[in-house]
């Protein structure tokens, strides 16, 4: 493997507010049209008669927001390496309700969780949720009904986004139905884990391409703990659009683990957008997993907004025949005598494509920063891609910071040595798959989440190993 | 056991072996000296089937098949070991998943049941001792880490629990101190048997006076130039490699 690895690089001459967005002097021209959106949007809004009028005009002001923005092409620098002209020039129309049962569910639930909240083409089912054994006083429910009062959920709804919202936030805004609104009061420690469920099931004959814009809204109280897993799948082989939006805020002392796992149809469009906002001496850890989806699109983005906030981002993702995988991380380091640890790791098999951008910005005052950054990639064929970016924004200067890049294919006296021990080459190299992906799967702390993605990933590689007998 | 005839081989572009027999019986240690560069261990690697070598004339056979026509793990399931020169680290795979998943290769090559954890744990319990290896060591990763006695030692743990019928040290005591080296030749020496046969590769005459040959063969120049008994050993370590690489022509008679 060919090592990259620097600690001081130069800074940025801009210097965006906290939590803003990419600033763009003259943006380059949007791609693809607006008009399939908007009139998808007009077409169904007679039906959304009762919602509230906060809503409407949040949903309507997210409408023009997104004609305003458009889509970026890949001259936009944060989506040059992902041209996203399939969802930009597709007419897409909000998926509608489909029956399924519990046993449909069986591959993507997993024992143990304090609640579970299935979404399926964006609509909450509760005959297929299980919320009874959550503790006084914590909220894990559909988020539409959190909304119909003003309450908690009108609160934080978009105040973690920044604004003004670009395309994907503004596009989720004006389009979700539903989604899921958890709340933790001050000082309330969940044991079992909540999972959210989103489900597409879309006939693979279908005309239309449905898509869905699950939004999640979670509320950590001062000091409570959660471990929250979200959960995106789809009927194989269909072709669909999933747009989904999470917003998370921790109190001080505030303990949240995130787990999300993507396992979209493999023809499927995923965009994936969590926007964090950690108190004082808050903790945020992600587990972010992605395996399915044609054309995926991931952003973290972590705005550290109190002093002693721990924020780790450990991501994984495996692409394989023509997959495009892009993972944008961001970590704003806003306030001083904050760490943040961050290691990604793809595995890119046949022509897929990986994309790596992972952003730090430390603030002029956030002193003591101590910010950490890792990402590695392993190609196991000529044919895959990766483009990765650290992009290092410091203006303070009390800091430590590092990042380091590692780009290649096994090792081959590692092959080798196993080889000589009897290990055959596939199970070898299978192996040492496992044990680069491991890394970032041992750190999720619940085995039941852990082992059956563990299990799943071994079937996954074996698929991409298989058939090719990977490299000579 | 094995039989090498007039081996030729090539590697990094220059050919390191240029014509090598050797014979070795069941049972049978035999050490191969010889300056640097001699090609000892390309001599190694071949056995193991090393990717990185071009064999350009000559066989081995082993058991009596043609042991160049296998591959590395097919090498390994019928007996042949080597312990690496330079053992790999291996990062994310600890030594016991590795272990096992070695052993139970080996044994279903050989019809025997595989070993579920327990009856795995039990064997290798017995192999550690004598090897005076801790049990965490079995949940490390692989040589990650290891000191470089560490990862000789866990070289020689491998052989114990593969057990096989011929076992290839490369350089195994470069690098060890005398209790690190006191406890390899023990693992090495308490595995000798009628059955297996040892081929040990060695700069310098002290490994063998702890794991002692039957007999001794110096390369030189990609050549065996001299095969003796072990009195070889020490004739070389008296007078050290000059006389070899200077050319045989003027060694004193009866030496």
């Amino acid at each position: 493997m060919s090592n990259v690895s620097n600690t001081t690089p130069a800074p940025s001459p801009v210097l965006p507010p906290a939590g803003a967005g990419a600033m763009r002097a003259t943006p380059p021209p949007p791609i693809g049209q607006t008009e399939p959106y908007t009139s998808e949007w007009d077409r169904t809004e007679a039906a959304r008669a009762g919602q509230s009028p906060w809503l409407r005009n949040r949903r309507r002001a997210a409408r023009d927001r997104f004609v305003e923005a458009g889509f970026p092409g890949t001259r936009v620098e944060d989506w040059r390496f992902t041209n996203i002209a399939p969802i930009a020039e597709s007419r897409f129309t909000l998926a509608a309700p489909r029956p399924i049962t519990r046993g449909d569910l069986a591959a993507w639930t997993f024992a143990g969780a304090a609640a579970e909240l299935v979404f399926v083409n964006g609509h909450y089912v509760p005959a297929l949720s299980v919320t009874g054994g959550l503790p006084a006083g914590v909220v894990a429910g559909p988020l539409a009904a959190a909304l119909a009062a003003d309450g908690p959920a009108r609160q934080a709804f978009g105040a973690v986004v920044p604004s003004p919202l670009s395309t994907f936030p503004a596009l989720n805004t004006a389009f979700f139905a539903e989604g899921a609104f958890v709340l933790l009061p001050p000082h309330t420690v969940l044991e079992g884990p909540i999972h959210l469920l989103f489900v597409t099931t879309a006939d693979a004959r279908a005309v239309e391409t449905a898509m869905t814009h699950p939004r999640v809204l979670i509320v950590a109280g001062e000091d409570s703990q959660a471990r929250i897993v979200e959960s995106y799948a789809g009927t194989t082989g269909a072709t669909y659009f999933t747009n989904a939006l999470t917003e998370v805020s921790l109190g001080a002392h505030a303990v949240v683990e995130h787990c999300r796992v993507q396992r979209e149809s493999e023809a499927a469009f995923h965009v994936g957008l969590v926007h964090v906002d950690g108190a004082r001496s808050s903790t945020f850890t992600s587990h972010a997993f992605a395996l399915g989806g044609a054309l995926v699109r991931n952003e973290i983005a972590a705005v550290m907004n109190g002093e002693g906030m721990e924020c780790t981002l450990n991501g994984l993702y495996l692409a394989t025949g023509g997959q495009l995988i892009d993972n944008h991380t961001t970590i704003d380091h806003a306030t001083p005598h904050c760490s943040s640890h961050e290691v990604y790791k793809g595995v890119l098999g046949g022509r897929a494509r990986g994309v790596f951008n992972g952003k730090i910005i430390v603030r002029p005052d956030a002193q003591k920063t101590d910010a950490k950054q890792t990402n590695r990639a392993l190609l196991l064929s000529d044919d895959a891609v990766i483009d990765t970016k650290p992009q290092l924004e410091i203006f303070a200067n009390d800091v430590k910071c590092t990042h380091g890049a590692a780009i290649g294919q096994l090792d081959d006296d590692a092959v080798f040595y196993l080889r000589s021990r009897a290990i055959g080459e596939a199970d070898a190299r299978t192996m040492l798959i496992h044990a680069f992906a491991g890394e970032v799967l041992d750190r999720v702390g619940l085995a039941a989440v852990r082992e059956p993605l563990r299990a799943e990933l071994t079937a996954r590689l074996s698929a991409v190993l298989a058939p090719a007998g990977g490299r000579p | 056991m094995l039989e090498i005839r007039n081996l030729k081989v090539r590697g990094g572009g220059k050919d390191i072996l240029k014509g090598i027999s050797l014979s070795v019986g069941a049972g049978e240690v035999h050490a191969i000296m010889g300056p640097n560069g001699s090609g000892k261990s390309t001599l190694a690697r071949v056995l193991s089937g090393h990717p990185g070598y071009e064999v350009t004339g000559g066989e081995i056979l082993f058991k009596g098949r043609n042991l160049l026509e296998m591959e590395p793990e097919e090498r390994a399931r019928e007996g042949v070991f080597m312990a690496f020169q330079y053992p790999v680290e291996i990062p994310g795979v600890n030594n016991a998943y590795f272990l096992k998943a070695a052993l139970n290769a080996v044994r279903k090559h050989r019809g025997l049941p595989e070993l579920d954890a327990m009856e795995f744990m039990a064997l290798v319990r017995e192999k550690m001792k004598v090897l005076e290896i801790d049990a965490a060591f079995l949940n490390r990763p692989v040589n990650e880490g290891f000191s470089g006695g560490e990862k000789k030692r866990n070289e020689i743990f491998q052989m114990a629990v593969l057990e096989p019928a011929l076992a290839v040290l490369d350089e195994t005591d470069s690098g060890l101190d005398i209790d690190a080296l006191r406890i390899v030749s023990n693992g090495v020496n308490a595995m000798r048997s009628p059955d297996r046969s040892t081929i040990v590769v060695t700069h310098y005459q002290r490994l063998l006076n702890y794991i002692v040959p039957d007999f001794v063969h110096v390369l030189a120049g990609g050549l065996i130039v001299r095969s003796a008994g072990k009195e070889l050993a020490h004739e070389l370590e008296a007078k050290g490699y000059g006389w070899i690489e200077a050319g045989l022509t003027d060694q004193p008679a009866g030496a």
